[in-house]
């Protein structure tokens, strides 16, 4: 960022004031709506019925929580299997995209033009959605099966390139060299030296994957059907869809007290506060990983 | 040195060389990926030419040849989709590059730097939300009962109770805007980067000629951006044959009415697979995404290297 930069060079009051107040109502542009939503979430159900979404609820309440808490198995379930989704995922794309993209930084390495092509390809011509969907379900049996957040999505021809373009960025092949000279094998070299120096550009391309596996609704929609295995992202969508879904997938719909429960069920503020428990996580690291996703930015805009 | 040389051309002959086995390992996991789940799919295109039954798979299903592709383009359908994808996209470019381009220029110029940095973590936050979302948070805005929009209209006097999602003609523009919303923060953050990569010595000597500020964003900011703006704008227009899924599903809600302008290829293919059943046709949409995909694709790489051979992919 600039820093100090021009104090001879500034923008005068009149203008700095014009930009500054243009660019703060831009910002309102995203604070209000995410406002919105959190105060909806803290709103009571009669306050909804009575004045809509407001700003200013006739009343305040945790109902929508308090159902989320006792509705909590669906919602533990898929809490779960986002974690899981995002965090194996991640770690299992990391070490496959790295290795792969370690061997096409291999100058010397005579596949290596076959199968960087072998890679890219990928990125021009795809299957598509259909023969994807008919390859996993009726042969590989990822049809309500955990692995479908894991295998499709374990490689991104387009992070591998960048990842490739990181080592032959900071790592000077020299260092490979001096590696084999003292007769180090290449998962010496990769785990030994290549790792370590290695960092930011595996901290960038993890928060991708973090971010699209955390996100990921559509995994969910297209490929699960049990109930213990649906993401969080997914229920939102089914939430969205048919507000009724946590009501029919939800154990305490099989006791009396259960089904007078899901009769007051207050939809409008659970679906909110659900939409919170969802977001949450994202927005509190964010602001700390930024950085990284301005490196990667950089890098993917550099080498496509 | 001409030796070294001549052994390594020596050694490169042989493809397979015994200190390289390593090397196979390493890729092995990425190469059994891509078969499985890049190259097996490309393989699986052939239902498009087929009358799929799911029992039999792809290798025992009967052929039907163009059948179809015959009954894709026989109905308005497969213009429709294709008009409403690439407008979209064509729309989502300009805006977007344009929003940011405009955002990153004033945020450049704040004086107040912390007030600037704060700025640009609030514009990146949509990008870490999902369009599942981003229509909830919609929502909140247009619900027939319940939203702000309708509230509002009451307050006013007015008779409210308008179903948004049933009205077409706010969606063209609504999408845009929304997402615009989901991703200008990003491009802004980027072109940001550029910007003060700038050396500063440019803008000392344009102030020494008595360079306005709005000439030098004209004549040094903008020409330093121009680079990164065009790859990213070619890079758009390879994919300009996808639609975002989310966004054309997600935040419209997959209602019905609106479909004339919200439907695109991507939509179009899911709803053929999970509701329709047909999978012969909507493999034969997927092709025909792909193949003409692939060709803009090739086109804008071929631009790239008339303009800067470095950036081009291949």
């Amino acid at each position: 960022m600039a820093k100090n930069r021009r104090s001879f060079n500034q923008l005068t009051p009149g203008w700095d004031f014009t930009f500054s107040t243009l660019l703060i109502l831009t910002s309102l542009l995203v604070l209000i709506p995410m406002a919105l939503v959190i105060i909806v979430s803290f709103s009571a159900e009669s306050s909804i019925s009575n004045r809509g979404f407001a700003f200013i609820p006739e009343a305040w309440s945790l109902d929508g929580y308090r159902y989320l808490g006792k509705m909590g198995s669906q919602v533990m379930d898929s809490y779960l299997v986002t974690i899981a989704h995002t965090l194996l995922g991640t770690a299992c794309s990391l070490s496959v995209m790295s290795m792969y993209a370690y061997v096409l930084a291999q100058r010397n390495f005579p596949a290596r033009t076959f199968l960087t092509w072998f890679l890219a390809f990928t990125m021009l011509f795809s299957g598509g959605l259909v023969p994807s969907y008919i390859m996993n379900v009726r042969y590989y049996n990822l049809y309500n099966s955990f692995w479908i957040f894991i295998l499709p999505s374990l490689v991104s021809a387009y992070n591998v390139i960048m990842l490739r373009t990181f080592i032959t960025t900071t790592i000077p092949d020299t260092l490979f060299e001096a590696g084999k000279i003292d007769g180090a094998g290449h998962f010496r070299i990769f785990f030994q030296i290549v790792l370590p120096l290695f960092q930011a550009g595996l901290a960038t391309i993890g928060l991708f994957n973090v971010v699209a596996r955390w996100n990921d609704w559509f995994t969910g929609l297209l490929y699960i059907q049990n109930s213990k295995l649906i993401p969080l992202q997914t229920l939102l969508q089914k939430i969205q869809s048919t507000i009724d879904f946590l009501k029919n997938n939800s154990q305490v719909a099989n006791t009396p007290e259960g089904i007078e429960m899901l009769r007051n069920l207050p939809t409008q503020n659970l679906r909110m506060a659900c939409t919170v428990i969802v977001v949450a996580p994202m927005l509190m690291v964010y602001p700390f990983f930024q950085r990284y996703f301005v490196t990667g930015l950089t890098i993917g805009s550099i080498k496509g | 040195m001409t030796e070294a040389t001549h052994n390594i051309r020596q050694k490169k002959r042989r493809f397979f060389r015994r200190e390289d086995l390593a090397l196979y390992v390493m890729a092995l996991p990425t190469i059994i990926f891509l078969v499985m789940f890049a190259y097996a799919p490309m393989f699986g295109l052939i239902m498009a030419f087929q009358d799929l039954n799911i029992t039999k798979g792809i290798l025992g299903s009967p052929y039907v040849g163009f059948k179809n592709f015959e009954f894709l383009f026989s109905t308005t359908d497969a213009y429709v989709i294709t008009r409403n994808t690439v407008l979209y996209n064509l729309a989502f470019m300009t805006v977007n590059t344009l929003v940011a381009v405009i955002m990153a220029l004033m945020l450049s110029e704040l004086r107040n730097r912390r007030m600037a940095k704060g700025l640009q973590t609030v514009y990146m936050l949509p990008h870490f939300l999902s369009w599942t979302v981003v229509a909830i948070v919609l929502t909140a805005f247009l619900d027939r009962s319940y939203g702000v929009v309708n509230q509002i209209i009451i307050a006013t006097g007015g008779k409210g109770m308008v179903d948004w999602y049933r009205q077409k003609d706010i969606w063209p523009p609504l999408l845009v805007f929304i997402n615009a919303w989901k991703g200008v923060g990003y491009s802004t953050v980027l072109y940001l980067a550029v910007i003060s990569g700038i050396s500063e010595e440019y803008y000392e000597a344009a102030v020494l000629d008595g360079a306005s500020k709005f000439q030098q964003a004209r004549f040094i900011t903008l020409p330093h951006l121009r680079f990164v703006i065009s790859i990213s704008l070619i890079m758009a227009m390879g994919s300009i044959f996808r639609g975002d899924f989310g966004l054309f599903y997600s935040v419209t809600k997959d209602s019905g009415r609106l479909y004339a302008v919200t439907d695109v290829i991507d939509t179009y293919i899911y709803r053929g697979l999970t509701k329709l059943s047909n999978v012969g046709m909507s493999t034969a949409a997927g092709l025909y995404q792909s193949a003409v995909g692939f060709i803009f694709l090739l086109g804008a790489n071929w631009v790239v290297t008339k303009i800067d051979p470095e950036s081009a992919m291949f």
